[in-house]
This record gives C-alpha cells, structure tokens and sequence, in this order.
C-alpha cells in the first residue's frame, strides 16, 4: 500500500528557534496515527508544515507518493489535506452551513450566494457523519463538542483522504469524547488517514494504530499503539538524561501554614482543587499545557472569579475578589506574560519598581519623594543584582532575566510573602535562569512561600520542595520534591484522564 | 450520550435583533413623544424634511456599516464624500462634460478612493483607524487645492439639482413628494442590504469580522475581498457626494469632516458591533433616522442648538451601554 502522506528530514526555523530538526512522520490510509511529544516538540508545527501553513526550510513532502510543495491553505485542501486546529477556528457570528463552506459558498449569478443548496449540503455531510447539528444554527450557540464537530465537517467537506486533529479532545467530556472516537473510526473505515495530536496517554491507546513520539523538534521513533507500554512512550517523550540536581529540601514540619486552598472551582477549567503551602517552601506547580494551573493562580490571586472554594491565608479566611484584595493579603502573583501584565517596558527602573507602591513614596499632595524612590530602586538593584546601568534606565532595555528581578523587586517592596512565580524563566536564557533559581530559594529561605508554575519539568524538580501535578483541572497528585520523583512520575499524573461521571461537576 | 444537549440548540433569540428591536422601539417613542409636544411634528412638509435630513447622514452610514462589520472603521466617509462633489464639479462645471459622466465620475473616484484605503488596510496592514484618518486629511486637503477653496457650482448643469431635491415620487403622487435624495437612500438600503445578507462579499464582511485568521485559513483571499469592501464603502460616499452636492448645488470643499461621526454614531445605534461580525442596514437606517428625529424634534420645540449635540452624544454611549449590557449578558 502506497503511503498517504510521507514527510522526511524536514527542518523549520524561527528566529532564535530551531522549531524542527529533520524531523520525520508518515501516514497510512485508513490508519489513526497519534504525535506526540512535550510542549514545544514540534508536533503542531510539522502539522503546519504539513497543512501549507508554515513552509519547511528543508526536507520533503509526499502525498500519495509524489512530491510536493504546499503552498498555502487553499493547495492544501486540494491534495485532500483537512486540519482542525488547537484552537478552534470558527467565525461565531456565522451559521453553521455557512462555517463549513466559508470560501466555496455555492453561487448564482452575480456573486449570489444559494443558501438552501448551502444548507443542504451541510445537512448531508452531518448525515454521514451522523450527527444531528442544524445548519442554521449560530456557531457561537453551540457546545464546544458541537463546534467541534463542525470543523471536522468542514474537514470532511473538502473531501479530505488526510484529516489533521491538533488535541481534539482538549474541551470534550467523556461522552463528547466517545462520539467523536466514533466518527474517526467511521473515517478510518472508509480510508481516511487521521494524524491525532493529543497529550492523553489513554485515549492515544485506545484509537490510534501507531505512535510517532517528537522531542525538541526532532523525531525520536514510532511505536505500535496496542503492544508498546505508557512508560516506554513517556520515557521516549522525556528522553533527555537529568544532569544530577540536588534540592536542598528544608525540613519544615514545624513551619507555619502561609497558604491553604480548599475546594476551588472554576467551571471546567478548575475542579475542587485544594493544597496547603508553608511558610519556607517552594511548591510547583508541574502539567501539561491547558491543565489549568495559570487557572488556580489567577482565581487564587482573585483576577478571575471562582465558582467556590476557601482560600485561608496565614490560618485566617481570606475573602479575595479582586487583585487588590490578593495583594492586600500578601499574595504576589508574578505572570507569565511579564511584558504585558508585569513591567510598564518604556519607563526606567525606578518607575517600575515602585509601581505599585507609589502612594508610599507620596506627600499628602500626591508629589513623589524621588530621593526615597531612588534609594528604594538602588537597595534593590543591589540586594537582587539587577544589572543596569542606573536606576534611570529604561526597562526594554534589560535581559529578560533583569526584568524578571524587577517583577520580584516590585512585589517583594508590596510586601508581599506569598509569591505565585508563572513560568519564571520563560524567554530567559540559561545563565539567568540559574540565578532567578537562587534568588527564589533566597527568597524561601528567607521564610517567603512560594509557588512556581512551569511547563519544564527539569525546572520543577530542580526547584521545588513538592510538586503538585494537574491535569483537566484537576489535582491529580502532591509528588516529594528530590531524587525519589522522576520526570515519568510527573508525566503520568499530568496524562492522567479522570473518566468518573461529568455531570456532578460540569 | 446523556450529556449532550438537544439535537437542536436552544437558540438564542438573535442579538443584534434585540438591539435593532431596542432601536426601533426608541425612534416609535421619539416619534410619539415629539408629536405630543409639537402639533407642528407630524405636518407632511416636516416628516420630508426630516427624511432629506437623513439622506446624506443615512448613505454614508451604509458605507460606514460595511466596513464596521469587517472589523474596521472607516473615518475618511465626510471627506471623501466632498472630495468626490468636487470631483463631480470639476467634470461637470470646469470640463463641461454631460450630467451621466459627472455622476459615473464621482462614484469611480469614491471607489478608487476606497480601494486606496482597503489597499493600506489589507497589504500594507496599516490599522484601520489609522489608515483612513491618513485619507481623511489627504481628501480634505486635495478638495481645498483642487477646488481652490471655493465653492464650484453646478448652474451650467440643468437637472443636476434634480438628483436631489427633484422628486420622481411627487410626479406620480402629488400629496407625498418625496425628494429623490430620499429616494436614493432607500433604493440603496435595500441594494446593499441584500448585498449583506445574499452574496459572496457580504458574506465575506461577516466572516472578516468574526474570525479574519480563520477566513484566511480556510484558503480564501482576504486581502483581495477587504479591498473590495472598503472599494464598494468609497463609490457609496461618491453617492453621497451627489446628494449633497446637488442638494446645494455646488461642491462645497470646507464641507465634510464630522459627518464620518455621525454616520459612525448612526451606525453603532443602529448596533452593528464595532468589535465586527455583526451588524445590518436595516439597523443602520434606524439608527440614522433616530438622529434625524432627534435634531428636528429639538428645534421644532425650539430647543437651542448646542443642546441637540449633547442630547446627540448621550444618545450615543447610552446605546453602546446598551449594546455592552447585552453582550454580558450574552457571555454569561
């Protein structure tokens, strides 16, 4: 059998990233065949290579035997290349009909468009699909299940032999879940190859044939779905050797309580999660993108609302609704985006660092003390060494490290001693994150508490005292920190699929 | 399968509906509550009035609504309106060139003109506020040079003045004559209105505004059909452009900045998103006649001038807050 799609030593970069590293995938028809890999292995960027996003600087591309160049979306519709996006890409103020045909609306004179012929059409694609959507329907009024599906009917309107799924199950619940499985299943029957991305382990067993683990861009081997162990695929996935780290784990069984959660929830996203963090320690935060740990920081941190749950800080109930009542209680949160939520990037140090405390700096007219914000800035540019020329420079400047210190400076002059770190490395090379790692164990020394969100799992084991594991808003396990937790003991948690009842908590 | 809802969702009852509902209900009230305090409201001479007060308002937010719904905005609507009267005069009173050419010439210049503004929009991916406040100014200037800021009249054109205050309507029903300005207006409502809902570009201004990224995905040149939109924006302003001009008779160049916010004030009452995606003509029209309404009930109870304007903007954000509630409401 000729194969569907075979793609070999393709190479892709992007400035400052080398995003695939001859990588390689093929496709069988009528084969379910899952990618897999950590985040940024490369999967959704072969898959764009593959769709005419993204054009490969190296390597080739063969569908149904022959070369090709992908130029575009619209040619890769033509070789019968369908995908459906990680994140859905849908326009919500269309109709359903309309979604699927959107470019290939049927016609009449005039530029006319035929919207009973639009509609039939649809209905007849769901009728083989055999799902029941009406195609009047306004997408935005469908379930994220329904929408779903209507990108795997437009998929399917074009004919599609190869059918790209980029972590369909992602927003699906178990049922959801299953009715798709059906539909791919009618598809591989009828011959159509399926490339599934997804992070879960067991769905990857129980649908796909084959399994193509990435790493870091590059291809690591393939694997049949049915006879190959969870933890061979895991250990393929993790792959790279630890260099030996040794946390320095402080005995804190007489440390004070800082922090304790209790039942938070938030719809989907959080699921009764609870924790406790002392006063000393470092708790990370480890799971796979989406797994909703950003989540638990922001509701604990008040920025988004929470369906329910206690948040107690320092043994007493904290009622936290906004950022401000957060920080009032001594809660830091240290985002992920920091040029967007943490740094003012055209103001000069001294302004940033005394951000949030400025009415501290103010006379009783609202005129700033300069002198005591100067002394302020440079105490810190000292105690956290922030490299800068002065005070007076302009943020953008700074590395991403030096603005990272910042960010801590800023919170640490709040007098804040519950820091919520998100991804506190990200952009910052390897030199900086080395002494970012020394200054957030400074800080715990230093009797702080502290919670560190990351997706690098070398980084949580390297820092944390404990690590909390969480997967679709779940937490599905407190590790030890040190030698005895392994990067497979996290990843089982974080693929860990919670197939109890959805109703009680949907 | 138990957690799966209905085969057929329960729908919402459509948004923009509602606040087109809202709108209605409002110009009802003010209709009803201007005639109650005004015998002179409801005379035949002032509801014409009323409806040529809307005309050149009423074309430039149809122009306005297309590009909105794309997720733009186009403030260059007043001016270019202007530039293409005085575009007509030139063809018209400096070339002396028959009627049809100075009517052609003014619409192709207000599409040439649309196409410059989709073009920067589109490829040279310059936002779209930015881009058309750019054109706004250049068309200004350009009407001022090429007219040498005066006034170009259209007194060797018999029948120009007709394309606006002649009334075809009156020739077949003397008791109601309806200027063809107004004419003109409502002939393009309904035109662009099934322009939106019936064919390939209206599509195509939803799906823009929705979700460009997803259009562009979907392997359709949207570069190509956002110029086209601004393009078919531009020739609605050189109808426009007509109207006033005939209205008055000559191309007036100072004229033209401020109408493009009306048209857009018209256009958010009316409640097209101005987040894109949606929108229509009917709620447009609502819109620019609630406006009109507004003024003329003012000065017909003989209140001063500075105070429409500020009964005008608070109609405004009172109909955006309106629109935000719902779509909280919406999102909840």
């Amino acid at each position: 059998m000729t194969h569907l799609v075979r793609m070999t030593a393709v190479d892709k970069h992007f400035p400052g990233v080398h995003a695939l590293k001859s990588a390689q995938f093929d496709l069988m028809p009528g084969e379910v065949h899952a990618l897999m890999g950590e985040n940024g292995a490369g999967k959704s960027t072969l898959m764009k290579v593959l769709s005419g996003i993204y054009q490969p600087d190296g390597g080739t591309v063969e569908v149904s035997g022959a070369s090709v160049t992908i130029s575009g979306p619209r040619a890769a519709q033509a070789l019968g290349i369908g995908i459906i996006h990680q994140e859905l890409a849908l326009m919500n103020d269309l109709t359903v009909a309309q979604n699927i045909f959107i470019g290939r609306e049927p016609r009449r004179s005039f530029g006319r468009l035929d919207e009973a012929q639009l509609n039939a059409d649809a209905a007849a694609i769901f009728a083989q699909m055999k799902v029941h959507i009406d195609p009047q329907a306004e997408v935005r009024t469908l379930s994220v299940a329904k929408q779903q599906m209507v990108e795997i009917a437009k998929a399917l309107s074009f004919r599609s032999r190869i059918l790209i799924m980029d972590e369909p199950t992602a927003a699906l619940n178990e049922a959801e879940t299953n009715e798709l499985f059906a539909i791919i299943r009618g598809l591989k029957a009828e011959g159509v190859g399926v490339v599934y991305i997804s992070h879960k382990m067991d769905e990857i067993r129980r649908i796909s044939d084959r399994v193509t683990i990435m790493r870091d861009g590059a291809y690591v081997g393939t694997v049949h779905a049915a006879d190959t162990p969870i933890e061979t695929i895991i250990s393929m996935m993790v792959g790279r050797e630890l260099e030996a780290v040794h946390v320095d784990i402080p005995d804190l069984s007489t440390a004070p309580v800082a922090l304790e959660v209790r039942g938070l929830n938030r719809g989907r996203a959080i699921r009764d999660v609870g924790f406790s963090l002392k006063r000393g320690e470092i708790l990370g935060f480890a799971g796979l993108m989406g797994a909703g740990r950003t989540e638990v920081a922001r509701a604990i941190f008040g920025a988004d609302p929470r369906d329910s749950g206690e948040i107690i800080v320092h043994g007493k109930p904290a009622s936290i609704r906004t950022p401000k009542d957060a920080v009032a209680a001594g809660i830091g949160y240290l985002s992920e985006d920091r040029k967007h939520f943490g740094l003012a990037l055209g103001l000069d140090v001294r302004a940033n660092v005394g951000m949030t405390s400025l009415e501290r700096f103010a006379n009783a007219m609202g005129v700033l003390d300069e002198a005591a914000l100067e002394k302020t800035a440079r105490d810190y540019i000292a105690q956290l060494a922030i490299r800068t020329p002065s005070d007076r420079q302009e943020v953008r400047l700074l590395s991403g490290g030096n603005q990272q210190k910042i960010v801590i400076a800023k919170w640490l002059l709040r007098d804040c001693d519950i820091l919520i770190f998100d991804e506190p490395t990200r952009g910052i090379d390897v030199g900086a994150k080395a002494e970012i790692y020394r200054l957030m164990q400074a800080l715990a020394a230093d009797g702080k508490a502290i919670i560190v969100i990351s997706s690098e799992l070398p980084e949580v084991l390297r820092l944390s005292h404990r690590i909390a594991v969480m997967c679709e808003g779940r937490l599905t396990g407190i590790l030890p920190g040190g030698p005895s937790t392994s990067q497979e003991d996290i990843m089982r948690l974080a693929t860990v699929r919670h197939s109890a009842p959805e109703e009680a908590t949907a | 399968m138990t957690t799966l809802p209905a085969a057929t969702p329960a729908r919402k009852p459509a948004s923009g509906a509602q606040q087109k509902l809202l709108a209605f209900a409002s110009l009802i009230a003010l209709l009803v509550f201007f005639s109650l305090a005004s015998p002179n409201f409801l005379q035949t001479s002032n509801i014409l009035a009323i409806l040529q007060a809307t005309s050149v308002n009423g074309v430039l937010a149809i122009a306005a609504t297309l590009v909105i719904i794309t997720g733009g905005i186009d403030l260059s609507v007043g001016t270019l309106m202007t530039f293409c009267a005085v575009m007509a005069g030139v063809i018209l009173t400096n070339a002396g060139m028959p009627l049809p050419l100075g009517v052609l010439g003014a619409i192709a210049v207000g599409a040439i003109c649309g196409t410059i503004s989709g073009t920067l929009v589109a490829k040279m991916k310059i936002p779209p506020f930015i881009a058309t406040l750019g054109m706004m100014l250049i068309l200004k200037g350009l009407s001022l040079i090429i007219s040498g800021t005066k006034p170009i009249y259209f007194n060797d054109t018999p029948g120009f003045s007709e394309i606006s205050t002649g009334s075809l309507i009156g020739k077949v029903f003397p008791a109601v004559p309806v200027p063809n300005g107004v004419l003109i207006l409502f002939i393009l409502a309904l035109v662009i209105g099934y322009v939106l809902n019936r064919t390939v570009l209206g599509r195509y201004c939803f799906a823009l505004g929705s979700n460009e990224e997803a259009v562009r995905l979907s392997g359709v040149n949207t570069d190509a059909w956002k110029i086209a939109i601004y393009a078919l924006a531009g020739s609605i302003c050189g109808i426009a452009g007509l109207i006033i001009a005939s209205r008055l008779n000559s191309a007036q160049p100072a004229l033209g900045l401020g109408y493009e916010l009306d048209a857009i004030a018209a256009v958010v009452i009316g409640g097209t998103s101005l987040a894109g995606g949606r929108g229509s003509i009917l709620g447009t029209m609502i819109g620019a006649l609630i406006m009109a309404v507004l003024l003329n009930g003012l000065r017909v109870m003989s209140v001063a001038q500075e105070w429409q304007t500020v009964v005008t903007g608070a109609i405004i954000i009172a109909a955006v807050y309106a629109d935000m509630l719902r779509r909280r409401r919406a999102a909840s």
